[in-house]
């Protein structure tokens, strides 16, 4: 793991040896997220959302462990007792807030992360497997979430698990049994509300887990970097600490700035009235929307309006939604480029911010009730998001002609200082340009 | 350790190449595997529905009370149930249609039990998603076609609880049931 110049963890207090020599725990931090683990020194800040999402996991758990021990997972209590965490117990409205809100911000830090991933090539190799742990992590993060929002047993938790789990219903004959199988029931009832509950209560600790998998792939090749040119030398790193401590530390100050505006000033912002309703199964919310981060997938599930070769629509709109994430796991080897940063990828850096508007615009439409326009917008958007991944991007990488890359890191990060150097001396009127203090 | 093997399997095996301890070591870790799938049984099976639950699979229901041109709501597996009296309006409306003709092609004949056609049961699930169509409570949008209106997504059904017009891909769907007397039904 890591370079041969990382820095080597060396106690000099005789209880760290005592521990070192009994359980190198001490060891195994300084090396993956200390001064032992050398990073490229051009790191920007689209770097931080890996550690920022760490940061979202454990303030999820934190407010989650503490909601559990005030919640009650029955269909007969359990409106009730959030409403009684709101209302009753000391703080109890803090936890909820930050937990739902939470929730959001996980999932903001996590598209944003996603988005670093794919812009900089970050799913090539050899950073194959980290992009795949980040997959599963991301689905058991939705799964978590849909779980999460059926606990208060609103309106919107009780139709959207009949909506979602009605997903598994589509498949061909063991669908119906297998909707039954997950809801322990013909319909959203009281085992359902337990299973969910534990199941949302275990599921955190499992991604905790894939994270450790996820940073341990990743610490083998080391972190790509925005050039995407790999690492040569010590003078291409730093270490972890206390650089990137330091940045992430910044990050992590900005991240909580944001949350606490949301989380203070607009904590149903972003939730839905009708989940203050309690769950009636005789009674749909007119307009069923499940939370914003599941727009996109949830526009192109509804996008399918007529069968096709015999296949009923929603069975496409449930296998295509399935494959919009599964098509990412075939991502490393549907985009053959060897360059990995789209900062030297002209042709593919356009079609990139494309897909991002895309997303957007199906992100839209799967908020909006389903409609003329937004159906034939999400059919449009949906398709080109597969065309994106399945026709555009393996041309480009076949076709396009991409900048020349710098020879190595620290090149192009001297490059940028004696650009910046010059421009800093015009003002000055200086014969002699400051010479830039890196040469 | 070639040699130690040839001599092994030559000793054990009868000259096949399997050696005993093989077949000792498949046969082994097999019934381990075996024994595993039979515990996976009941941890799957502990998620499917409960006797309690099961126990509520059927449900009976009382027609005596509802006028023509009337329906009720009630529950069946814990699920909305609509059971219509239709009009004769209603019932030569929807014969009128060509079945053929149907997105999921349905006479009411087979909607319902034979010589009582006017007792329209059906799941108020809509198909399309789940949620609870409109039109059997009193002065609900009924839709275009008379019958039920689904305010999720648009889609309308007929005086036979067919569908016609929106998303939804089926007919809202009729559970088994059977008369108990003239007035009642067991639903399940």
């Amino acid at each position: 793991m890591s370079f041969p110049w990382a820095e080597h963890y060396t106690p000099k207090h005789p209880v760290m040896q005592w521990i070192d020599e009994k359980l190198p725990l001490p060891r195994l931090v300084y090396n993956a997220v200390g001064a032992g683990y050398p990073v490229p020194r051009n790191l920007n800040y689209f770097w931080n959302f890996g550690v920022l999402a760490g940061l979202a996991l454990v303030i999820q758990i934190v407010t989650g462990v503490i909601m559990a021990m005030h919640y009650g997972a029955n269909t007969l209590v359990a409106f009730g007792t959030v409403e009684q965490t709101m209302r009753d117990v000391n703080a109890g409205w803090l936890m909820r807030y930050a937990h739902a809100n939470g929730a959001s911000f996980f999932f903001i830090v996590v598209y944003l992360h996603i988005f670093r991933g794919l812009f900089y090539g970050s799913y090539k190799a050899p950073r194959e497997m980290v992009w795949l742990l980040g997959l599963v992590i991301f689905l058991l993060m939705m799964a978590t979430a849909f779980m999460g929002y059926v606990l208060p047993w609103g309106q919107m938790s009780y139709w959207g698990a009949k909506v979602i789990t009605g997903l598994f219903g589509a498949i061909p004959v063991v669908g119906e049994p297998i909707q039954t199988w997950l809801l322990g029931g013909f319909a959203p009832g009281n085992a359902s509300l337990n299973r969910f509950f534990s199941l949302h209560f275990l599921l955190p600790f499992v991604i905790a887990a894939v994270v450790i998998l996820h940073i341990w792939a990743l610490h083998i090749p080391g972190s790509s970097n925005p050039t995407g040119v790999e690492v040569k030398g010590p003078q291409d790193t730093v270490p972890f600490h206390p650089y990137y401590t330091a940045k992430d530390g910044f990050g992590a100050g900005v991240f909580l700035i944001l949350f606490s505006i949301l989380l203070f000033f607009a904590p149903n912002y972003l939730g839905h009235p009708d989940n203050y309703i309690e769950a009636n199964p005789l009674s749909t919310p007119a307009h069923i929307v499940p939370e914003w981060y599941f727009w996109p997938f949830y526009a192109i599930l509804r996008a399918f309006t007529v069968d096709f070769f015999f296949v009923p629509a929603k069975l496409l709109g449930v296998l295509a939604m399935f494959s919009a994430i599964l098509m990412l796991f075939f991502l490393p080897w549907l985009d053959t480029s060897p360059v990995r940063s789209g900062n030297y990828r002209p042709t593919f850096k356009k079609f990139f911010w494309i897909l991002i508007i895309d997303v957007l615009i199906l992100g839209y439409c799967g908020g909006a009730p389903a409609e003329e326009p937004y159906v034939m917008i999400s059919q449009i958007a949906g398709a080109y998001y597969f065309a994106h991944f399945l026709i555009i991007l393996p041309l480009i990488s076949r076709f396009e002609r991409p900048l020349p890359l710098p020879g190595s890191i620290t090149e192009s990060v001297l490059n940028r200082q004696n650009i910046k150097g010059e421009q800093d001396a015009l003002p000055g009127m200086g014969a002699d340009p400051q010479p830039s203090n890196a040469g | 350790m070639a040699s130690v093997e040839h001599t092994d399997s030559q000793g054990l095996a009868g000259g096949d190449g399997v050696r005993r301890r093989d077949f000792i070591n498949i046969a082994a870790v097999s019934f381990a595997g075996v024994g595993a799938v039979a515990v996976v049984i009941p941890l799957i099976d502990q998620m499917n529905p409960s006797a309690d639950v099961l126990a509520l699979a059927s449900t009976e229901v009382d027609l005596s009370a509802i006028q023509p041109g009337q329906a009720i709501k009630t529950t069946f597996r814990s699920q909305p149930l609509f059971v219509r009296h239709l009009t004769d309006k209603e019932i030569a409306e929807a014969d009128k249609v060509d079945a053929s003709s149907l997105r999921d092609p349905q006479t009411l004949e087979e909607r319902t039990v034979d010589g009582k056609k006017q007792w329209l049961v059906t799941m108020g699930v809509c198909t399309h998603l789940g949620c609870v169509p409109l039109g059997a409570g009193e002065g609900e949008n009924r839709g275009e076609f008379g019958g039920y209106f689904c305010p999720c997504h648009g889609s309308s059904y007929d005086t036979a609880a067919r569908i016609r017009k929106g998303p939804a891909p089926k007919n809202l769907e009729v559970p088994k049931f059977s008369f108990t007397s003239d007035t009642a039904i067991l639903v399940g």
